[in-house]
Parts: C-alpha cells; structure tokens; sequence
C-alpha cells in the first residue's frame, strides 16, 4: 500500500479515509453482533412476551393478535431481519411496565446517567493524571507506593458498598452532602414546571435556566456519587499515566532534554506529557464507557433515576424488552467510544498514521 | 541429585541434568523473586487466609452461620461471643463472612477453570488457522469484548433465572474474550516455528498440536491473567448477589448480606460493612498477587 505513488498528504489522508471507513465497517459488524445476541437473549427467554402484555384471561383471538403484532410466528432470519430494521430506526419495543416504547424511556434516563459518568471521568482525570505522573516521577519512592496502593484499593472495592459507605459517613453521620436522588423532591417539582429542559441534565439545565438554587442543591446531591466513580476511575487513569509516563521517560530525547538543562517539571509537563496524552486519550475514553457501566449499581445505591436503575427495575419486572434494549444502548455507547478514541488515537500521533 | 548438594545447591544448578530439575529451577527463582516483593507476599497472604477459612470454616466459625436468634438480633461488633456484631436475624456475621468465603471460592474456583478453557480453545484455534476462522472467532470476541461486562451478566442471569450455577456461568460467558486475545496472540508467535512444523511432519493433526504443543505454550499468560481476573469476578459476583440475581438467601454470600444490610445502614452500620470489606479485602489480596506474578513472570517489566 506504501509504493502508490500519488502526492505524499493526498495518499495520507486518503489512507486515514480508508482506516477510518474500515473502522466504521467495523462497527458496523460489531453494532449487528450486538444485536443478534440481545435477540438471542431475547428469545431463549422462559417469559412468554405474549402473556405478559395480554395477561392471563385473555381470549385466544386476543393472543392471537398480539402474536402477529409482535411477528412471533414469522421465520426467525425474518424476526431478526425485523428486529435489526426497528432498533436501527430507533425502536426498541415497548416497554411492559411503563407501557411506553423502550426508545422514549431510555431517552429519559440516559442523561441523568450521562450526567454522572462524565462528571465522574471528569474528577477521574483531574486527580489520576498528576498522581500518575508523581508517581513516574520518582519511581519507588513513598508517594509512587501510595498512589500505587490506593489505584489497587479502588481496583478492588465493590462500587455499591463504597456507595453505602460514602452515604454512611458523608450524609449520615457528618451530613456534608445531600442524600439519594438527584434533587430534593420540592426542587424536583420546580425543575418539572418551571424549568425548561434543555439538555435532560440537572446541572446544565439549571445553569442554563439561572436557577442558581437548584444547581446548588443538585450539586449537592450528585457530588458523592460522582466522587465515588471518580475514584474507581482514577485508579485505573492514574495507573496507566504511571506506566505510560514511566515508559515515555526512558526515551533518549529526555535524556537530550535533561542534559540540556531544562528543568525537570518542563520535561515531564511539557515534553514527556505530549506523547503521554496519546494513548491516554483511549485510557479515558475507555474509563468513560466503564464508568457508564458502573453506574448501573451506583445509581441502584444512590436511587439516581438512570439507566441503571431503569434497567435493574425491568429485570425485576421481567421486562425484556426495557432489560434488552438498555443493554443495546449501553452496548452501542461503549462500542461507540472504542471507535471514537481510535479514530482520534490516529489523528492525534502521526506514528499511528503510517 | 547427590548426596553433598543441598536443595537449593540443585534448584539453583548453572548446568541442571534433566527437564524437571531445570523447571523446578526456574521456579524457585520464580519464588524468590516473588518473596523480595511485599505487596505480592501480602497478597498471597491473603488469598492463603480465604482458602485456609473455606477449607475449615466448621472449626473457625464460632457459630451456625444459618442459626438465628431473634433475642440476640442486630448487636454492635465487640459484642462477646459476636466479634464482628449479629445481623437482622441474630446470625454471626463473622461466621457468615467465614462461611460466604466458600460461596466465593467455588464461584471464582468455577470460573477459573471454564473461562479461560473457552478462551483458550477460540484463541488457540484462531491463531492456529487464520483466514477466515480468524476473522470470524476474533469478530466474535471483539463482540463479547464490546459488551459491558456487569450488564451482560444482568441480561444473561435474566434469562437463566437467578442462582449461583446460573451466576457463574453469566461471568464465564462474559469472561472468556480476553484469554481469547491472549493465547491468539501467543499462538501467534508460535504457529509458524520449527518445532511445529517438525510434529506437522510427523504427521500430527490439528488437534494434537493445539493441544499438545500450542496451549502449554499460552499457559502462563493465561495463568497471570486468571489471578489478575479473579478481583473482578469477585466484585462482578458480587454486585450479582446484591441485587439479589446471584445466590439466594439464606446462603452467606458476601454481595447478598450487604442488601440485606442496607436496610439498618444508618442505625446498624455493620450489618451492610463488614461483608463488603471482606470483599474489598480478598479481592485486593488477589489484585496484589496478580500484580506481583506479572512483574516477576513477564520479562518486559522484569527488566525495570
């Protein structure tokens, strides 16, 4: 592929076309896989779909309706023929609890969750990044140890019981932050009538509305949770920051640089951090699309009203297709975000580009 | 070995006189390299703790973790006779904590050995072939691999129905891609060798040389990353139990206890935190451990 001889920047950028298109190929196979095994998933289920939407009295010409309703009579290459057609038009079936298309649920819980992963990922980042780099810094010494220590502690702690620690100690006994929920239920009536949604988001949408009160009340609500998830995150940042910058600072170049003097917070900040940033980009994104998952039993915890806990109330319901398309969307926004940190992963270090 | 060379004389032989001298060898070395690092002896401390607790919990434990005591119900840790406090039915919690690590150890014990088999087996077999098995298993893991882990346990143990057999095998289904990864790569760097080729010669099949001859091969990557996977199958466990999807009650699973805990967290605190630090601590015991295997049996970050 390297002796086409077309001018050096045109062959570039149509070789970074190619890989970004291959890549979408990719995500494409890999959003139909998905797909197929929620389907099977969906249909090894022992919960009959038809008696759970008619109930148990109805007639047989009733179950009979609502069995061509949902195709269950066609082949199955066509009912996933069917299936993969709908979810790719944005529905996902109804709901059997709520009643509503499973779509127009999720579109109401995903940015409470959103909401609380990036605010996680962003405390993740703004802590794991300088620990890591103190930590490469002076490898070994007490500070390297230590946030060695904790990374492995936030590794290996259930989320759920940090959660109910963190409300134990910080809303129980010292009552520093607010408790489960993601406002007060008199401002979670203000938020309903007053406020205009903007983007589904308490904090955004407070701010853009000016409802300083209420920003300032679910501050105080998502702060712990966030905090927690934070934590696991920036153990797994401020580790992989550690190994990358431990590895970048063995280069000769930083020899170069240090012999010439330069100080050393210049080295590291400066020289070293340039090509650190790169493959840290994908260890963020990656933290991202974890934290998305983490919050199903953080927000179990903290009754945050999220995708979490909208998919944990389903399975409890018996409601598959809430439970199934819920992991369609958690599947997607993950598989989404490998994609997207690759892709900037080859903008970002012309290495990568060759 | 002769009669004036000690152990460690033959163990640490320049020139030893048979394989299993030379194997046992490197091991030892293996050992002392681990026994220099702290952290990886703490952990193996640990996880020596919960296998010695599961093997003798009838004699450790002071009481029946299933026996309840309704006139003896939610007492506070350092409570003579129940150390660690009683929860909502008067059973011992440590007891309980004693017990659930038996629960623990036959989930991850039977994960271990499915897990990383299936992996094996679709790496070994996708290395080993390629063209177009290749693409298609790899397509098939990077899939399982784009699942989030937890939430395909979920779906899956909402099928099965929930139990600790149907627990461990919603893990396992989502465990298996990495191994998957690893011993494609291994088989990788192997299939196109000599020595292959020489059994090929000899007329061996496939399946004699994948499994003969390629999967030793993987066997201690897949080793390093078992140890370093088993913290996550605890806490994947877990959360399983705490949200009641996992073992029923009244089994003394760790996950399950914290749920009931939850209900007296402010008033008995102990009730939903003494089990979930058993958790936090087998699980770094067994981050500890892996850690410290992998920098002493890989040679990349050996060398630092």
């Amino acid at each position: 592929m390297s002796d086409i001889s077309t001018p050096q920047g045109g062959n570039r950028l149509a070789r970074l076309l190619v890989q970004i298109l291959l890549g979408l190929g990719t995500l494409a196979i890999t959003i139909l896989g998905l797909l197929l095994i929620t389907f099977i998933i969906g249909r090894v289920v022992p919960i009959d779909p038809v008696l759970s939407i008619v109930g148990e009295r109805a007639t047989p010409a009733q179950m009979q309706a609502v069995r061509d309703e949902l195709g269950l009579d066609l082949p199955m290459w066509e009912q996933f023929y069917i299936y993969v057609r709908d979810a790719l038009q944005g529905d996902l079936g109804r709901s059997i609890r709520t009643g509503m298309p499973v779509a127009q649920d999720i579109a109401r819980f995903f940015p409470a969750t959103l909401e609380l992963a990036t605010l996680g990922t962003i405390f993740g980042t703004l802590i794991g990044i300088p620990a890591g780099v103190l930590a490469a810094a002076r490898p070994g010494s007490i500070a390297d140890q230590l946030v060695r220590l904790v990374g492995l502690m936030g590794y290996s702690m259930p989320v759920f019981w940090l959660g109910l620690v963190g409300l134990l100690i910080f809303y129980g006994k010292l009552d520093w932050v607010a408790g489960p929920g993601r406002l007060d239920p008199a401002y979670d009536m203000m938020l309903e009538f007053q406020l205009t949604q903007y983007t589904g988001m308490v904090l955004l949408d407070s701010l853009l509305n000016g409802a300083w009160d209420i920003f300032r009340n679910a501050l105080s609500h998502i702060i712990l949770p966030a905090g927690l998830l934070g934590y696991i995150s920036m153990a797994y940042i401020s580790r992989m920051t550690r190994s990358f910058m431990m590895n970048e600072l063995g280069q000769e170049y930083i020899t170069t640089a240090r012999v010439k003097g330069m100080p050393e917070w210049r080295v590291i900040w400066v020289h070293a951090m340039r090509n650190v940033m790169v493959p840290l980009i994908t260890v963020i994104a990656l933290s991202y699309a974890y934290l998305l998952e983490g919050s199903v039993l953080t927000e179990t915890i903290f009754a945050w009203p999220g995708l979490g806990s909208y998919i944990t109330d389903a399975l409890f319901a018996a409601d598959m297709p809430a439970v199934l398309g819920g992991t369609v969307v958690v599947g997607v926004a993950f598989v989404t975000l490998n994609m997207a940190s690759d892709i900037l992963y080859r903008l970002v270090d012309p290495r990568a580009r060759a | 070995m002769s009669g004036t060379q000690t152990w460690r004389q033959w163990l640490t032989d320049p020139s030893p006189s048979s394989r299993r001298q030379a194997r046992l060898g490197q091991w030892w070395l293996a050992w002392l390299r681990i026994k220099r690092n702290n952290l990886a002896m703490a952990g193996l401390v640990i996880v020596g703790i919960l296998l010695f607790a599961a093997a003798f919990a009838p004699w450790i434990a002071p009481h029946d973790p299933l026996v309840q005591d309704l006139s003896r119900r939610l007492l506070p840790p350092g409570t003579p006779g129940n150390w660690l406090g009683t929860d909502d039915f008067g059973r011992d919690i440590l007891s309980r904590i004693i017990y659930g690590s038996r629960i623990t150890l036959y989930i991850i014990g039977l994960v271990a050995v499915t897990a990383p088999v299936l992996g094996l087996l679709i790496g070994t077999v996708a290395g080993y072939f390629g063209g177009w098995v290749d693409a298609v298993l790899m397509r098939l893991t990077d899939i399982f691999l784009a699942f989030p882990r937890l939430i395909l346990a979920l779906a899956l143990v909402a099928v099965l129905g929930p139990g600790i057999e149907n627990a461990v095998l919603a893990i396992a289904l989502t465990a298996w891609p990495p191994y998957a990864r690893v011993a494609r790569a291994e088989t990788l760097t192997v299939r196109k060798s000599d020595y292959i080729a020489a059994i090929r010669l000899q007329g061996a099949g496939p399946v004699r040389i994948i499994a003969g001859h390629i999967v030793p091969m993987c066997l201690p990557s897949v080793i390093i990353r078992v140890t370093l996977d088993m913290a996550g199958v605890i806490l994947i466990a877990a959360g399983l139990g705490f949200l009641g999807l996992g073992v029923q009650p009244p089994l003394p699973e760790w996950g399950l206890m914290i749920s009931t805990g939850r209900k007296y967290l402010f008033e008995q605190w102990w009730v939903a935190t003494m089990p979930g630090l058993a958790i936090f601590i087998v699980s770094l015991g067994f981050n500890l451990l892996g850690d410290g295997l992998r920098d002493v049996l890989d040679p990349r970050s050996a060398a630092r």
